[in-house]
């Protein structure tokens, strides 16, 4: 186990292009999933003030 | 949500043809919500399994490189980002001509939902190819062709984010983005053939080329699984970053409304 | 397709063709600077400039590496199969460097002919296998050098 980490001496190169990759793709998702909720609660803002003007 | 989509059908309707009908109901923006809401679960899925299949593959069973060592491991995001920033450029340049010759909007929401995937990618491939060439080059960065088309791309991507936020006017902004964007296709064949026009210091293609893929079985099968899971990657963060984008030019329209009512019931 | 968009589509396709035609002239014009390195033959034959650093790629020629015991430096060979010119450094080299390895040396050109560099880079091939495989290939010729 110990010998996987090590990536035979390459362990720092090896592990922070993974880290940087995954960190890269995470926030891929992680910022469209937050502006989606953002959207989606500027929607119904929206429209339950329409609503109410209406009435 | 139902009479939305009866709304969507007469509209295609009047046209005949499947081409013309199938083309109708993609720019059609509740059918594509629905459509892309459906399918996202599935893509999930699909992108977990080739990506703990290609990790294990590529991080455990390959075979360490004769001449590199567990260094070449590196191979497993850098050269799937590598591919994907030019596909995603591709794709966000032909969305950008649909749009230009169509006027579909939802085109347009796909051109600039690629722009920040792709320069991820982009971001992905510079880094991940800086921290393999320090150990093997003896060099984090050299001015050789390829690196520096691979630069320009990351300067495209982020002039396409800029130049959308920089107008006021979306359909303005996304004119103007499409057509930068076509000028800057020149650069993706650039960045694939620079190791064979000029001489570099990267080495040439492996996959790639015609005759057979010069990298062993063992190790080429993790890379196709790694480049699989970026492929779904991309799928999955487009359709999320369009849903929004969508979402935010329609905020007004019934569906929305409907959508946001159907939430909090 | 109505006459409008096609001839929209008409035009995109002028405007990539031309900026595609404009990128071609430019790259053909600066050939010269899109090359990372010069090979040893182009050395020799007096192309390399004289007056300021340039980078010279090939392959280190088989029992041509000198290590001085005491230092750092380093004298080795590299050759593109044509010719070959000696180069001489002072440093670490990368973990590539080896005997049959392509390389590429930055540095200037000595009044001696050899090239003292400042920088010697490794270059690897596009080929991957493990080590298994590699001991069972036959020598295969060193078709790098360009």
């Amino acid at each position: 186990m110990a010998e996987f980490f090590h990536m035979g001496g390459y362990a720092l190169y090896v592990w922070t292009s993974f880290g940087i990759a995954a960190v890269v793709l995470l926030l891929n998702i992680v910022l469209p999933l937050q502006q989606h909720r953002e959207v989606l609660r500027r929607a119904a803002d929206f429209h339950e003030l329409e609503g109410r003007t209406k009435q | 949500m139902n009479s939305n989509a009866s709304h969507v059908n007469s509209v295609a309707m009047k046209n005949p043809g499947f081409f013309t009908r199938w083309f109708h109901r993609m720019a059609s923006p509740v059918w594509f919500y629905q459509i892309s809401g459906k399918l996202l679960p599935w893509l999930w899925v699909l992108f977990a399994v080739l990506l703990v299949t290609g990790l294990y593959g590529g991080l455990v069973t390959a075979p360490a490189d004769y001449q590199q060592g567990d260094s070449f491991r590196i191979i497993y995001v850098h050269v799937p980002a590598a591919w994907m920033s030019m596909f995603v450029y591709m794709v966000m340049a032909v969305s950008g001509a649909i749009a230009l010759i169509w006027r579909m909007k939802l085109a347009e929401m796909v051109m600039v939902s690629c722009a920040p995937i792709g320069a991820g990618f982009t971001f992905i491939a510079l880094v991940t190819g800086s921290l393999w060439g320090k150990p093997m080059w003896g060099a984090w960065w050299v001015w050789d062709a390829r690196l520096t088309a691979e630069l320009i791309l990351l300067f495209l991507y982020l002039g396409v984010i800029g130049l959308y936020s920089a107008i006021e006017d979306k359909r303005m902004a996304s004119r103007a983005v499409a057509i930068l964007a076509l000028v800057g296709i020149v650069n993706i064949p650039i960045i694939h053939y620079s190791v064979e026009w000029w001489n570099t210091l990267h080495q040439g293609a492996t996959v790639t080329k015609f005759d057979k893929p010069s990298i062993h079985i063992d190790m080429l099968i993790p890379l196709l699984l790694m480049a699989g899971a970026f492929k779904v990657f991309f799928a999955i963060s487009l359709l999320l970053r369009t849903r929004n984008e969508l979402l935010e030019r329609e905020l007004p329209r019934q569906w929305v409304k409907q959508l946001v009512e159907e939430k909090d019931g | 397709m109505t006459p409008v968009r096609k001839k929209r589509l008409l035009l995109i396709l002028a405007l990539v063709a031309g900026v595609g035609v404009a990128a071609t002239l430019v790259l053909q014009a600066f050939n010269q600077n899109m090359m990372f390195y010069y090979a040893p033959k182009e050395v020799k034959a007096g192309n390399a400039p004289a007056n300021h650093d340039f980078r010279v790629g090939g392959l280190v020629v088989k029992g041509t590496v000198k290590r001085d015991p005491n230092n750092l430096d380093v004298h080795f060979d590299i050759t593109d199969m044509t010719e070959t010119v000696t180069v001489k450094y002072t440093g670490i080299l990368p973990d590539l460097f080896r005997e049959g390895q392509g390389i590429i040396a930055r540095g200037r050109l000595l009044p001696s002919g050899v090239i003292e560099a400042a920088e010697v880079l490794a270059k690897h091939d596009e080929n991957y296998m493990p080590p298994e495989v590699a001991a069972s290939l036959p020598q295969k010729p060193a078709s790098e050098a360009k």
